[in-house]
């Protein structure tokens, strides 16, 4: 018990960090056109490979360096964070809406309804993600939409597994007895008794599970399958850093920074989530 | 007992990959996009395409090109790739290698990493080092291998280059090799110095794939030390005089290690599947790289051809560390 209290005082100053970076991330995306200091698009072939505002030679006004077309660098980040931030949030929502709907069904119904999802589940986990990853986007189209519903496609098995063992793990207990007992229907005591106990767990899930198709995303940015090469994305950034790496080595760096902080965010974010709906650790 | 659940094993283990199989040859079925008419010359006439898609059994329905191919597969034959006109097992089984030494390269270094943190963190538990190695390890777990990779280009490619970022070997270098395991092979002709130059260019893609792996093994395995280092048996071999180091070795470590066991054979699961976009990430010639190069193609034989490759490595992990945990746990294997 003491230790739980410990751990639950430790996150606070991470839940803080992590819930400010995303909030400025996410309001600069929001408010792109007003914060950014350039046209992400503009290319300015005399402002080439401008580097980063401490070092010899930088523009005022090009806060993080151009890249070898001449576009800013910090605009093009905030303008990518849009596509992050929609990609984080409707995969993860879809994700998990089909993956936890399937595992409560799994865990609660067990018997065939479980053997049939289980099995979908294990040929799922056969297929290495980030290949069915750039599989479906080739099939679907590269797009936003496509993007967002292959994530959804391959990551609902992460919601699946834990909310059907957590189901199981619900479903024995006195409670659901009682409510039984009491004349409720089945339907009725999974999403009324068990569905609220699993919670806790979902969120964590949930924000994990951005973290990850933002990553997603930018990986399928980085092999040019995203959405339209127009728009600016932290992959596509990242992409073009990887092959300017010596020259400009600015245009991989401040990417991969955003990139990890938004990561680690989310997944702090997940964790002192759980922590805190957790009924054992409060 | 064990045979029963061997053969139980075997038969989910079938009726995934049938699974699998179905799953991706639909998928790339209804996709848009003629591979067909990306071979062929803008020239081409029609019956130029329609000859074509009747050699690649393109014209059939989708239920006969299933089982055409199927019946191939089961034969050894898993068609001929559209993109590099050669047979798929041919090139899958060329490429294979260099992902499997990659792969295991990655997985000795994250048992070494995770297994030394763990049994230093159980050691030092309660003080600033364990503190520390938490942090460490949670870092390296919550940023992915393609971020990993990224990081380490920029550090050993950029800032320090002492290491190679792209390939597999240096391309001027005269190999001897028969097989198409250069480092296990460089190792067995003893030439070392073919041994260090694959090294060098396999260490980063490796350490990118191996961190995330290293870091699960060190949370879990510290866990469970700690949790042995409380029983009687250890403090009474603490009692007898071993150093507290000796007791974790000789005494916690084998007991400790079993639920480790079951998890680094999933995880090592994913560490295969983080090969795909970190081989692209170095340039590395194997298996991973040429899916990706597949797919942009549209080459529909041989995308199907690794798919099925790596999901068979996958259900073959996942089955022998099934089996060696029924062996290695007394209750299972009694029970």
């Amino acid at each position: 018990m003491d230790e739980g209290r410990a751990q639950r005082r430790a996150v606070s100053p991470r839940l803080w960090l992590a819930g400010g970076w995303l909030l400025l991330a996410l309001l600069a995306a929001i408010f792109a056109p007003l914060v950014a200091p350039q046209d992400p698009l503009a290319q300015d072939l005399m402002l080439e490979r401008l580097p980063p505002f401490w070092m010899a030679g930088a523009e005022p006004g090009y806060w993080l360096g151009t890249d070898s077309l001449g576009r800013d660098l910090l605009s093009r980040l905030i303008f990518g964070g849009r596509i992050a931030f929609i990609v984080a949030f409707a995969a993860a929502i879809a994700a998990c809406l089909v993956g936890s709907m399937l595992g409560l069904i799994a865990g609660y119904f067990g018997g065939w309804a479980d053997r049939i999802i289980s099995r979908i589940v294990d040929v799922w986990m056969a297929f290495p993600p980030v290949l069915f990853a750039i599989l479906l986007v080739a099939v679907l189209g590269t797009g936003l939409s496509s993007v967002i519903l292959a994530i959804a496609i391959i990551d609902w098995t992460r919601f699946c597994r834990v909310i059907r063992a957590e189901t199981m793990g619900q479903s024995r207990m006195d409670y659901v007895e009682n409510a039984r007992i009491a004349g409720y229907g089945r339907i009725g005591i999974m999403l009324r008794e068990v569905l609220p106990n699993v919670v806790p767990s979902i969120v964590a899930l949930l924000s994990l599970e951005m973290g990850i198709a933002v990553i997603v995303e930018a990986i399928l940015s980085f092999v040019n399958l995203s959405i339209s090469t127009d728009d600016p994305t932290w992959g596509g950034i990242i992409a073009e850093g990887r092959l300017s790496i010596h020259q400009a080595w600015w245009v991989l760096v401040f990417p991969l920074i955003t990139l990890i902080l938004t990561v680690l965010s989310f997944s702090q974010f997940g964790e002192a989530l759980k922590t805190r709906f957790d009924p054992v650790l409060r | 007992m064990l045979l029963q659940r061997f053969l139980i094993r075997l038969l989910t283990m079938l009726i995934t990959l049938f699974g699998v199989a179905v799953v991706v040859f639909v998928v790339i079925r209804v996709a848009p996009g003629d591979p067909i008419a990306m071979m062929l010359p803008p020239g081409a006439t029609d019956a130029d395409i329609a000859r074509l898609r009747a050699l690649y059994g393109l014209d059939k329905t989708i239920v006969q090109q299933f089982f055409i191919w199927l019946s191939g597969v089961a034969r050894g034959d898993f068609g001929t790739s559209i993109s590099l006109r050669q047979d798929v097992l041919g090139l899958v089984f060329n490429r294979l290698p260099a992902t499997l030494e990659l792969a295991i390269v990655a997985l000795v270094m994250a048992v070494a990493l995770g297994g030394t943190t763990a049994i230093i963190g159980a050691r030092e538990r309660g003080t600033a080092v364990e503190a520390g190695i938490d942090i460490a390890s949670g870092a390296a777990l919550s940023i992915p291998d393609f971020l990993w990779g990224l990081v380490l280009i920029l550090l050993f490619g950029v800032l320090v280059p002492i290491f190679d970022i792209s390939g597999r070997v240096s391309p001027q270098l005269d190999l001897p090799f028969v097989t198409q395991f250069y480092l296990f092979e460089s190792l067995l002709r003893l030439r070392l110095d073919l041994t260090w130059d694959l090294l060098k260019h396999m260490l980063m893609p490796a350490v990118a794939l191996a961190l995330p792996l290293a870091a699960i093994i060190s949370q879990l395995l510290k866990q469970s030390l700690k949790e042995v280092l409380d029983l009687d048996y250890v403090v009474l071999a603490r009692v007898k005089g071993f150093s507290e180091t000796q007791v974790i070795l000789r005494e916690a470590l084998k007991n400790a290690a079993l639920p480790t066991l079951t998890l680094v054979g999933v995880q090592f699961t994913f560490l295969i599947g983080g090969t795909v976009i970190v081989e692209r990430l170095f340039s590395y010639e194997g298996l991973g790289n040429m899916a990706i190069d597949a797919v942009i193609n549209r080459d529909l034989p041989l995308i199907q051809g690794i798919v099925l490759v790596f999901a068979l490595l996958f259900v073959l992990i996942n089955l022998s560390v099934d089996m060696m945990y029924a062996l290695l746990n007394p209750r299972l294997r009694h029970g």
